[in-house]
């Protein structure tokens, strides 16, 4: 790499800018990272494009994981979706479809996410309220009522009980006439990162990945277009933690997956190539792109070298964005969707294959049409007024970007020898290292707009003493007693000796090494439910509770 | 320093919600602050709640929801408090809580709703004067 030229300028340069004040605000990103005043080719100590950047859809991946990016294709536009009974969230999955989304994006309610059925006592107040309850095959073929799930491609949020409501999936597209290898689609799959941060797991940490590596190994040999996990940064993120610890915790909970079914005897080229990722996309645009591309990088290098992965498939790392709900603010909620959209911003000049944004009004509610609307359309406006969509990787090259991308690539590789010097994933988990990790990083961030060393538009500067609150989406009291009812009414329905034989089943399974998923694809058609299911297996897993630290 | 004994808070989560940020971070600085706190962790049913409130002898109950459930847990919670002849334990309440429901809650009872983005001098500084004039 070059150097800078004419030293006498940059002396200049350096006097004027250091006695040049600075404002009250200090030069760090999000996550408290002090920037340089200026990034010049002296930043990029030993960058060599041949390597460091490469060619997009080239080794590695810097630059993004096709060779023609947006020009070709833009990333799938799709909003995550779900509220009350299976049926309102039918209705919203068309509108979404019908004002220009491209793919749907599934939210469940608590219970379901949590492995309770809805007449569950644990479930009072909750069912449908977050997201759509789904009790049994019949919810799942209601939700996806009249959706050609053939063409539509479907991304599913659920954790704990990923596995049963992908054999609902799998089972409902299979009564629907849809061949299992025309399914697109992801499910969520991620434990490791609810040990971390969201706090949705039933069972303890190894029975849980083996459940997400059993759905890893039955979608790669049976269902080959859809992404069996969705390793995800997301939740990391919002629970509190740095830019690098999402990052870096997210690829280490990868790498943990790829080891435990490389472990089972798969050829990791059998299945790396459907590991799919999700990060957030928050407020300081450098960071995450930093973040992005560091990450494309540091996934690149260790399949290809430490996992010998042969095909370049397994190298790319393909990742959804949404950005940062925890960065949205109750206090002039219209202000948000400014926010939203340099956050999409982010994750588009990053090379996101697909993108949620956010709603301006989900730090009061669930999106209401309006609200989600225009979170659609910024969408939209990016793609097709903007022009970032022209070429490929827009900033590549720049000093910054290209520092920041290093810099990340570092504390990345910083946290795997952290993780590997406190004796792997598990191991970490048990002695609440990511745990602490992020809610020292949550509290810092908290100090920091509290001192107003970090301002936040309407909370703690430019306030509005007249604000007018937004229509929100209100969830009806009638959906928890039509859901319940409706389940009763099934339950009452059904063979129970077939029921009882295929939980008994799925307990015999769960005890051994076999996979999971034929017991409970029949387990879904004898209409079992989620929480028949999730009890079966805690029968022979255990439950866990180790979240109680801070 | 002061002369009486610090606040003793008992923090929770209610309900299924694993949201455990906000609830971490005001622990951390009602701590600092010198209040005596007491995390109960997360899916807290109302009932284990308020044995908890009893049990430490708390003078103030912080519940944490960000799921919705608000409007079927919180009552329950303090119907359980009047129950148990807790009724003079301060109830807070934070996390997402729309408008039209903080009217709602304070009229069943609860004596603040802290929103997001807010300060956490500012919870300090509503419990502290609250908890000197109860230890006088």
């Amino acid at each position: 790499m070059a150097t800078v030229t004419d030293p006498a300028a940059l002396e200049r340069w350096e006097k004027e800018n250091a006695a040049a004040p600075l404002r009250e605000q200090p030069p760090t990103t999000v996550s408290s990272v002090p920037i340089e005043a200026l990034y010049t080719p002296e930043s990029l100590d030993g960058f060599d494009p041949d390597i460091d950047l490469g060619f997009p859809g080239q080794y590695p991946y810097t630059r993004g994981v096709h060779a023609s990016m947006y020009r070709s294709r833009l990333w799938t536009m799709r909003q995550f979706a779900g509220f009350g009974t299976p049926r309102q969230t039918n209705e919203r999955f068309k509108f979404l479809l019908s004002k220009g989304q491209t793919g749907l994006s599934t939210a469940f309610d608590l219970p379901t996410l949590m492995g309770l059925d809805s007449d569950d006592p644990r479930s009072l107040g909750e069912v449908g309220r977050l997201g759509v309850a789904v009790d049994t095959l019949d919810d799942m073929r209601e939700l996806f009522d009249r959706i050609d799930l053939a063409e539509v491609s479907v991304s599913m949020t659920i954790n704990a009980p990923a596995i049963i409501v992908m054999a609902f999936f799998l089972a409902n597209a299979q009564d629907q006439g849809v061949d299992w290898k025309k399914l697109r689609g992801t499910i969520q799959n991620d434990i490791l990162k609810e040990f971390h941060a969201q706090n949705e797991f039933v069972y303890p940490p190894e029975p849980s990945v083996r459940l997400v590596c059993d759905v890893i190994e039955f979608c790669a040999k049976q269902v080959p277009q859809w992404n069996g996990v969705s390793i995800s940064g997301y939740h990391i993120r919002e629970a509190g933690s740095t830019a690098a610890q999402e990052l870096a915790f997210t690829l280490a909970d990868g790498f943990h997956y790829v080891d435990i079914c490389v472990a089972r005897g798969m050829d990791v080229d059998s299945f790396a190539g459907r590991l799919s990722f999700f990060f957030n996309a928050h407020n300081d645009i450098f960071e995450e792109l930093g973040k992005y591309r560091a990450a494309r990088v540091l996934w690149a290098e260790t399949l290809r070298n430490k996992y010998g992965a042969k095909k370049e498939a397994s190298w790319k790392l393909r990742f959804h964005a949404q950005t940062a709900g925890c960065s949205l603010q109750d206090k002039q909620p219209q202000v948000n969707l400014m926010r939203v959209a340099y956050q999409a911003l982010a994750a588009v000049l990053g090379g996101c294959q697909s993108l949620h944004t956010n709603s301006m009004d989900e730090t009061l509610a669930l999106p209401s049409e309006h609200a989600v609307t225009l979170a659609l359309r910024t969408q939209q406006v990016l793609a097709y007024e903007t022009g970032v969509t022209n070429t490929v990787d827009p900033l590549g090259g720049s000093y910054f970007v290209e520092a920041m991308t290093k810099q990340m690539q570092q504390e990345g590789r910083k946290y795997f020898e952290r993780i590997e010097e406190l004796g792997g994933m598990i191991e970490a988990i048990e002695k609440g290292f990511f745990r602490r990790e992020i809610a020292d990083a949550a509290f810092v961030y908290q100090r920091d707009v509290d001192a107003r060393r970090k301002l936040i538009v309407g909370v703690n500067a430019f306030q509005e003493s007249d604000e007018k609150p937004l229509d929100t989406l209100v969830v009806g009291e009638a959906v928890e007693k039509e859901q319940v009812d409706q389940l009763r009414l099934r339950k009452s329905q059904r063979d129970t000796a077939a029921v009882r034989k295929c939980l008994d089943d799925v307990k015999r399974v769960a005890a051994t090494k076999q996979n999971l998923m034929p017991a409970l694809l029949e387990a879904a058609r004898a209409r079992c439910t989620v929480g028949e299911l999730v009890n079966a297996m805690a029968d022979v897993f255990g439950r866990y509770d180790g979240a109680a630290k801070w | 320093m002061p002369d009486f004994p610090p606040a003793r808070i008992v923090l929770a989560k209610v309900g299924l919600d694993g949201h455990d940020r906000g609830i971490k971070v005001v622990a951390r600085a009602l701590r600092d602050a010198g209040l005596h706190v007491i995390y109960a962790g997360l899916w807290q049913t109302p009932e284990a709640v308020v044995r908890t409130v009893a049990d430490e002898d708390a003078d103030w109950l912080g519940l944490s929801l960000l799921s919705g459930a608000h409007m079927t847990l919180v009552p329950r919670v303090l119907q359980l408090l009047r129950e148990a002849g807790l009724k003079d334990v301060g109830v807070l309440v934070g996390g997402i809580i729309p408008e039209v429901d903080v009217p709602k809650l304070m009229d069943m009872g609860v004596a603040r709703v802290f929103g997001p983005g807010t300060a956490m001098a500012d919870i300090v500084a509503f419990l502290r004067p609250r908890s000197e004039s109860t230890h006088a």
